[in-house]
């Protein structure tokens, strides 16, 4: 069903995006120096399909306490009934079938 | 200072052979023209990389940026320099492989029309790391100048770290063949004050030819004016301290005679 539940988090940082929708197969997750966000080090986090080359990438630059945020974000959805009963069916089909 | 400059993108045999592009940079002038190796920070060949080049053009030095990326392209060079961080350090800029594409640069300036035959290199940052090792590596350059390069001494990893311990450049020093200017703020983690005291006792202990220059109230980058880091006192010192030790080892009859003069 469609839960409409959205966790909506303040966050400080740069993103950059592509104009069409793409297929990402990876995502990069670094705290490094960050090429556009006003930090010194920020979390670094790339969707890619490094298949497509280095242009299919959707990056994104957090201040540390934003990462945070989103991480608390992601766990309280995750936490959603239909997220666990979704985690739960494809951790099994995935323990039948690993490709 | 040079107002008439010449900037482009260039391709020039790098390391193995491979042509790599490089951002390349000149003043307009008849008289000889010494050169200067740029090596870009962590996040790329980025804008403030080639505005480094145009400024080195415009105190009178021929100077080019190897992509030290290249490889990984083609793509904007954000992209690129993504690609090459989930590669991680070993495999996008193997030490072997950036000391190639410095020796490629240093000779494709030397090439060039004007070249008075000294070539320096300059690093920023990872870039620093690879200023150091191309002194002890690239014995066609000069002099060399490290600004906050990063793990020139090992680094061991904590317990709960997620990246593997890092190698250090400090065991090259022993091959150092050129005079060597160190820039470091005192705030910076990576190198830490203790860690630059431990580089300059290695300099010390093998009779090298350095000088290191610390500022406090700076850390790491503060050059770099389109970050928050950049700290406009220690960097106008600090570049002048560049020009300076670029003046002294790369223009024939050394100190006291400007390129500008």
């Amino acid at each position: 069903m469609c839960t409409w539940m959205t966790d909506k988090v303040e966050l400080a940082g740069n993103a950059r995006g592509v104009p069409e929708w793409i297929c990402v197969t990876q995502a990069n997750v670094s705290y490094d120096h960050p090429a556009q966000a006003p930090f010194d080090h920020a979390m670094l986090i790339d969707f890619v399909d490094p298949a497509q080359g280095v242009g299919a990438r959707v990056a994104v630059e957090l201040s540390v306490a934003s990462a945070a945020a989103l991480v608390r974000a992601l766990q309280a959805a995750l936490a959603s009934p239909e997220a666990v009963r979704d985690l739960r069916d494809q951790t099994a089909r995935s323990a039948v079938d690993p490709s | 200072m040079k107002e008439g400059m010449l900037a482009e993108m260039a391709g020039f045999p790098g390391h193995l052979g491979d042509v790599i592009e490089g951002y390349h940079a000149r003043p307009v002038t008849t008289g000889p023209t010494p050169g200067v190796v740029v090596l870009h920070h962590a996040p790329g060949l980025d804008p403030w990389s080639k505005e480094v080049v145009r400024n080195f053009a415009y105190a009178g030095f021929a100077a080019v940026a190897p992509h030290l990326y290249h490889r990984r392209g083609p793509g904007d060079w954000a992209d690129v320099a993504a690609a090459a961080r989930a590669d991680g350090l070993a495999k996008a800029m193997p030490g072997d492989q950036v000391s190639g594409d410095v020796a490629g640069a240093a000779a494709y300036l030397k090439q060039q029309p004007g070249s008075n035959g000294k070539v320096g290199v300059i690093g920023f940052c990872s870039g620093g790391r690879q200023a150091f090792l191309a002194a002890c590596d690239v014995p066609t350059l000069d002099a060399a100048v490290d600004c906050w390069g990063g793990t020139i001494l090992p680094r061991m990893s904590e317990p709960s770290a997620w990246h593997p311990p890092a190698q250090g450049v400090i065991h090259r020093a022993v091959d150092m063949s050129m005079p060597l200017l160190g820039i470091f703020g005192n705030d910076d983690s990576n190198p830490n004050p203790a860690e630059v005291d431990e580089i300059e006792r290695v300099l010390t202990d093998l009779g090298k030819s350095f000088e290191f220059v610390r500022y406090d109230g700076a850390g790491h980058g503060f050059f770099c004016h389109d970050k928050p880091n950049y700290r406009q006192a220690q960097a106008i010192d600090g570049w002048s301290k560049v020009f300076a030790f670029f003046r002294t080892h790369l223009q024939e009859g050394g100190s006291g005679v400007h390129l500008d003069d």
